[in-house]
């Protein structure tokens, strides 16, 4: 049994109605205009690559049948410089010319694991150099540490610069200068890590616990004293914490800057995949991926000692 | 407030020792820490041959490549010969035989002067005016070399030797008696002087021919005058309008191929754009069969979850390589190497937002006799909808930053065409501006995506 509804319930009924209806047309109107943009967007990619879809399909499944070996033991020899009884003096199986010898000729580094410990090396060094420097400038750009406005602004916009300005482009510059080599790409990562982390890090001590830094005032310390006693036994969990996420990050970035001349794993890859080495490039995607699971696990484990269960994004 | 005397403060400190010293264990460890750092960065520096680098790096070529970013150079070459001089530019520059700069000035050969080469101007006499720092006064016979108030005269056998008459001022440099002087005007460029020619650099602030280059009609005329043209001047080209002429000069710019580097943005964009989009599509589904709340299952959970490891594990390059082999050069590349990693972190973020929901509303919904998908529709992702697309505009931003360095290995977008720039070393103002039009997209982007994002979650970010 329904009751008609009065004046007042009416007015409220007709209001709702209208809410609904205009939220509709609302989702209806955003839908459409992402469809377009999405048909758009795909018409345009597929009329500007240099393959078209529809025609390289069936050549896609070609493609991945190229990339498998000879025979399943043909990854490992590639992985770990063993000669291969395919061996026809062709780049395809010259595995053990890679062989990286230390101390004598009797005990070899694989050419792809010593490749991939230089990009490891690379995501390390920019890691450190990273914290190091946005350690430094984090701490001038909070806003409860610092009062001069002047300061905190132009440490924020250099943090952002660092961060906006494309990575391959600080790696193209050096590597015209340097030649090619892993320097340009420590250089280039180490720089986007500074104002990655600087930014992170001023967030973590905007709030941070200002009373041990209010104690710290009340018996006369000064300012480097203030922070150091204060502020970075705090905040330091989380600055390392983030430090390992810039970490995993790091690891693929050092890889992409590699693919581009950077030297290193990325450009073992890529020079591979161009070649149609299928056998090494099966065993560089294999060091590579398990590296990267490594890595991720192993500072997952760290940070959740750190910080326990603690979330965090990816901060880019 | 009563104070401590010193005396109280000694049998305080008498009293607990152990709070005013630390433990030896801990500071020991500090120094453990910063040994093991030391030893570590010694071990890279090593690793990397990084003094060598350094050392062997083309450090003086640095400063040009610079100042290349945001200003370019004119570089008119003079040749010595036995009547006349012979006035030239590089193969591609803004001037030639019959267009001069209006710093470089010449007189008229005599008539009786033999004829130069057809892409060189006959002289008799040339003046240089570098920005009014410094004057090159050239004949077939002599130069004169000015700045400030010093002067280096320099006598010339042409095709033989140059001789200088008196002292080298501070601002030119000779190796040795007989070879080419270097002269040094700064900023504003410098002059190589020898027996078969000179050759000058004239620098200046700004990108040269950055609108029309040197080709086209419009060129080196004022913006008023362009404008006078485009409303209402007599056609230049009787084929079509000055409008649709300047629009097409401007375009298809030689030097600076805008309308190349404007496609291959929205390349970029959207790259960025259709790989975020496919990803969240295909991860909403997905994350749902991985959320332990909502699939009461642990095979699939897992096999879910580790399959978004997986994806996300492989890393952009790889996928970015091995689709660009797959589907030629280009943004379909792009657009799946972004899909298939950003599936991977978009499956886990939803699968994790998924498990953090609140469980009452699927009661509710569950309590009044709703259908399976009813229940997750009105139960579950009216709470994390808003989350999910937060996640995918704050992805979309960063991929539009991915997708500019995958494009470098033959992705697609603007990444290559940078590239390209950069491996020239004589194109550093194209990559300027590129790095320009990057960034100000990023930027651009990264408001719209945050405005969105605050007027979804109510203002608190989730990152």
């Amino acid at each position: 049994m329904t009751m008609p509804l009065s004046e007042a319930g009416l007015a409220v009924e007709r209001h709702w109605r209208e809410l609904a209806g205009r939220r509709r047309l609302y989702t209806a109107g955003g839908l459409i205009f992402l469809l377009v943009a999405l048909s758009g967007s795909l018409w345009f990619a597929n009329e500007s690559n240099a393959g078209k879809f529809f025609d390289r399909l069936p050549h896609f499944f070609d493609f991945v049948d190229q990339m498998i070996p000879r025979d399943g033991l043909e990854v490992w020899r590639a992985l770990f410089d063993l000669p291969s009884p395919y061996d026809d003096g062709s780049l395809k199986f010259d595995y053990p010319d890679g062989r990286m010898y230390l101390f004598d000729s009797s005990f070899y580094l694989p050419e792809y694991v010593y490749k991939m410990l230089e990009t490891i090396n690379v995501a390390l060094v920019s890691t450190l150099i990273g914290f190091a420097f946005g350690f430094l400038l984090c701490f001038l750009a909070a806003s409860n540490l610092v009062t001069q406005r002047w300061l905190r602004f132009f440490v924020r916009r250099f943090l952002e610069i660092l961060r906006a300005f494309p990575e391959i482009v600080i790696a193209g510059f050096f590597l015209a200068i340097l030649s090619m080599g892993a320097i340009p790409a420590i250089i280039a990562v180490s720089l986007h890590t500074i104002g990655a982390l600087g930014k992170l890090f001023f967030e973590v001590v905007e709030n941070a616990d200002m009373k041990a830094d209010e104690g710290l005032r009340a018996v006369g310390g000064n300012w480097p004293e203030r922070v150091w006693f204060g502020i970075v036994p705090q905040v330091m969990p989380n600055f390392l914490s983030y430090a390992l996420l810039r970490l995993e990050i790091n690891v693929r970035a050092s890889t992409i800057i590699g693919a581009v001349g950077g030297g290193g794993i990325g450009e073992a890859l890529r020079l591979s995949i161009s070649r149609t080495h299928e056998a090494k490039t099966i065993a560089i995607i294999l060091l590579l991926f398990c590296t990267i699971v490594a890595v991720d696990q192993l500072s997952a484990w760290l940070r959740k000692k750190l910080v326990g269960e603690q979330a965090f994004g990816r901060g880019e | 407030m009563t104070s401590l005397s010193t005396a109280d403060m000694q049998s305080i400190a008498d009293r607990h020792p152990d709070v005013f010293t630390g433990s030896w264990r801990k500071s020991l460890k500090g120094w453990a820490i910063g040994a093991g750092l030391v030893a570590y960065l010694v071990f890279a520096w090593w690793f990397f041959a990084v003094g060598a680098v350094l050392a062997g790096g083309n450090w003086g070529i640095a400063g040009t490549y610079l100042a290349d970013w945001v200003s370019y150079e004119i570089r008119p070459q003079i040749d010595f010969k036995d009547d006349r001089l012979d006035i030239g530019y590089p193969r591609f520059a803004s001037y030639r035989a019959d267009r001069h700069p209006e710093w470089l000035s010449f007189d008229q050969p005599a008539a009786t002067a033999a004829a130069p080469a057809a892409n060189k101007a006959a002289a008799s006499r040339v003046t240089v005016e570098i920005d009014g720092r410094g004057r090159i006064e050239i004949t077939p016979s002599s130069v004169r070399v000015s700045r400030g108030d010093e002067t280096l005269d320099i006598a010339v056998a042409p095709e033989k030797s140059i001789t200088i008459a008196g002292e080298l001022p501070a601002w030119a440099t000779q190796r040795a008696p007989g070879e080419k002087i270097t002269v040094d005007f700064g900023f504003a460029g410098s002059a190589q002087i020898d027996a078969d020619d000179v050759k000058i650099r004239h620098r200046f602030l700004g990108w040269e021919n950055f609108v029309f280059d040197a080709n086209s009609p419009f060129w080196g005329k004022s913006t008023g005058e362009v404008f006078a043209l485009v409303v209402s001047g007599d056609r230049l080209d009787p084929r079509r309008s000055n409008a649709a002429l300047a629009w097409d000069n401007i375009v298809n710019n030689s030097e600076w191929q805008h309308g190349d580097v404007w496609t291959k943005l929205l390349q970029t964009i959207v790259m960025a754009f259709v790989g975020t989009l496919f990803a969240s599509l295909l991860a909403f589904p997905l994350a749902f069969l991985a959320a332990r709340n909502i699939t009461r299952n642990r095979l699939v959970n897992q096999v879910a979850k580790r399959f978004f490891d997986f994806l996300r594990s492989v890393d952009m390059l790889i996928w970015a390589l091995f689709f660009t082999r797959a589907f030629g050069p280009g943004p379909i590349a792009g657009i799946s190497a972004i899909f298939v990693t950003d599936t991977g972190t978009f499956g886990k973020l939803y699968s994790e937002a998924l498990e953090n929901i609140d469980d009452k509303q699927r009661e509710g919904m569950r309590s009044v006799g709703a259908s399976p998908a009813s229940v997750q529709r009105y139960g579950v992702v009216p709470q994390v909808l808003p989350v999910l697309i937060s996640q995918s505009l704050y992805f979309w931003e960063s991929n539009t930053r991915s997708a500019t360095i995958i494009g470098a290995v033959g992705a697609g977008g603007i990444g290559l065409k940078l590239w390209e720039a950069m491996r020239t070393n004589s194109d550093w103002e194209n990559v300027a501006y590129m790095v320009l039009l990057i960034l100000a997209v990023v930027f651009i982007f990264d408001n719209i995506s945050t405005a969105l994002r605050h007027r979804l979650i109510g203002g608190k970010s989730s990152h």
